[in-house]
């Protein structure tokens, strides 16, 4: 297959003394969407966090296109082309839609934001409309749209999505799941944490399961999804 | 009448400067910087040697002034405030008064407690004569500063990659680094930026009030800072109008009410405004949808 892009090796993350992330493995090839799943508490956003920067670990190694990125603070890692989206949205809630996204390009010049946003328009037209209104007037599905265009905009070659349909209502998490589908057709390629599995491995091509800070089951998201143990612990029996 | 009007005016102008330099730190830092008036004393220290001294020329005494607050703002925060960075507010707070009265002892070494006479910087500017009101010089410059800063200040923000960098950092540094923002050297440049507004206010003030000494910038301070809680801290154009109301009513109180109750009745309209608009006159309520 293609060429790896993140390959994270034997990651151990503590809070303080408690040891979070136990000797964590996983890759992420080119074109590829894979998805972490796992409960409550599992590690799943701790791993995106350390990975995009914003935690640094104790051990263990993080290569992202074939150099080390484990300990480098978050703001260099975007500009190497890895960009999260994360848990709770977090857009800038008294900046303007447009301001969102041109921070989202905070690395790249001025003079290419313009095309990249227009490309994000395209993709969430919603955005567009309400490009003058502040972000806190926008409901909890456009902001996650906005989060998601903000993130694409540093023209990412890793996106990294946390619980991208959080708090949403139904309808809005199978337009969240559409627009991954998207981005993947468009060559993005994706690592996504979620809590609901069901979504998660249907888009999927490969899947890890975290428990407790330890990966305990790994396979392609349909075989995960077809897996007794699996099933039982996060699909509803 | 008129007269007091504006040399209210002139002295909440002054207020207002060192308001935006507060207003600043604290809108994107999110901390008060309490050592800010002192660094408006160091500026009117550092005009007053490059003038009395060296004999410079008053806008090479001005730019000094801003580079020695430039470089001292930055050195407090990187040595100060940012081994605070995830410290509680108490303790930042607590380390910015410990700050102050730092500087106002090295100050007190340097420069003994002897006040020195501040030459007027601001007499190139001809004083306007209206009818039979002349309004001093250094009250036109005073007045025209102000205005000038806040409107940069307000483009800046509101326009530029920095400034909404700025804006971006103040409400999660978290997700600013996600965007590749440089979250220390924004804060850096924040208090770069504010101190150099307070070296300008030190030098107009010193302009306004000759006497230089070590706690010149204490009082003028701590109003200011009530001024910008008064304009909603935060708010630039908050600051501004907090400013100049707060020296505007000094100077009525001083001519109409007392001399000596002036000060008290500054702050007891900051309480009632506070009571009856807890974010300030201009400040807004941040609603948040989670």
């Amino acid at each position: 297959m293609s060429d790896t892009l993140l390959k994270v090796d034997d990651l151990n993350v503590y809070y303080g003394n408690i040891h979070a992330i136990k000797g964590v493995s996983f890759e992420v090839k080119e074109g590829e969407i894979v998805t972490l799943i796992g409960a409550n508490g599992a590690g799943k956003s701790t791993t995106l966090n350390t990975v995009s920067g914003l935690l640094k670990p104790r051990t263990g190694t993080i290569e992202f296109c074939g150099k080390s990125i484990a300990g480098m603070p978050a703001h260099r890692i975007v500009r190497d082309g890895l960009a999260l989206c994360p848990e709770g949205r977090r857009v800038f809630l008294q900046l303007s839609v447009k301001e969102n996204l041109e921070m989202g390009a905070y690395t790249r010049s001025m003079s290419e934001v313009g095309e990249s946003i227009e490309k994000v328009y395209e993709l969430f037209p919603r955005l567009k409309e309400r490009y003058k209104q502040v972000a806190g007037t926008l409901s909890g599905g456009e902001q996650q749209m906005l989060a998601m265009g903000r993130a694409l905009m540093s023209k990412p070659r890793l996106m990294m999505l946390d619980e991208p349909s959080m708090g949403l209502a139904p309808i809005l998490v199978d337009q969240i799941f559409d627009i991954i589908g998207d981005l993947h057709k468009a060559g993005t390629t994706i690592l996504l944490v979620e809590q609901n599995a069901r979504k998660a491995l249907a888009v999927a091509d490969r899947a890890y399961v975290l428990e407790t800070g330890r990966i305990v089951n790994t396979g392609t998201g349909s075989e995960l999804l077809h897996d007794d143990s699996v099933k039982k612990a996060y699909l509803g029996g | 009448m008129l007269n007091y009007l504006i040399s209210g005016i002139s002295l909440g102008s002054v207020y207002a400067i060192i308001a935006l330099g507060y207003t600043m730190v604290y809108g994107i830092a999110k901390m008060l910087n309490f050592a800010h008036g002192d660094i408006i004393m160091v500026g009117g220290y550092a005009a007053f040697c490059a003038s009395s001294y060296l004999g410079w020329p008053v806008p090479l005494c001005v730019l000094f002034s801003m580079m020695v607050c430039t470089i001292l703002g930055i050195v407090i925060e990187k040595l100060a405030y940012k081994p605070l960075r995830n410290a509680t507010s108490l303790a930042v707070l607590i380390t910015a008064i410990g700050v102050s009265y730092f500087l106002q002892n090295i100050a007190l070494l340097i420069w003994t407690s002897n006040p020195k006479a501040f030459p007027n910087m601001a007499d190139f500017v001809p004083p306007i004569k209206l009818g039979d009101i002349t309004i001093p010089s250094v009250t036109v410059i005073t007045v025209a500063a102000s205005v000038i800063i806040m409107i940069a200040l307000t483009l800046f923000t509101g326009m530029t990659k920095m400034g909404k960098a700025m804006r971006a950092v103040s409400e999660d540094k978290g997700a600013a680094q996600l965007m590749g923002i440089n979250v220390n050297a924004t804060i850096s440049t924040t208090f770069a930026i504010g101190s150099g507004l307070a070296a300008i206010a030190g030098v107009l003030l010193c302009s306004a009030y000759p006497t230089l000494m070590p706690t010149t910038g204490s009082m003028p301070g701590i109003k200011a800072f009530t001024a910008a809680v008064l304009g909603g801290i935060g708010s630039i154009p908050g600051a501004m109008l907090g400013g100049i109301l707060l020296g505007v009513l000094e100077k009525f109180a001083q001519a109409y009410i007392s001399t000596q109750l002036s000060d008290a009745i500054v702050f007891a309209a900051l309480i009632v405004v506070l009571l009856v608009k807890p974010t300030g006159l201009l400040g807004k309520k941040i609603t948040e949808k989670v």
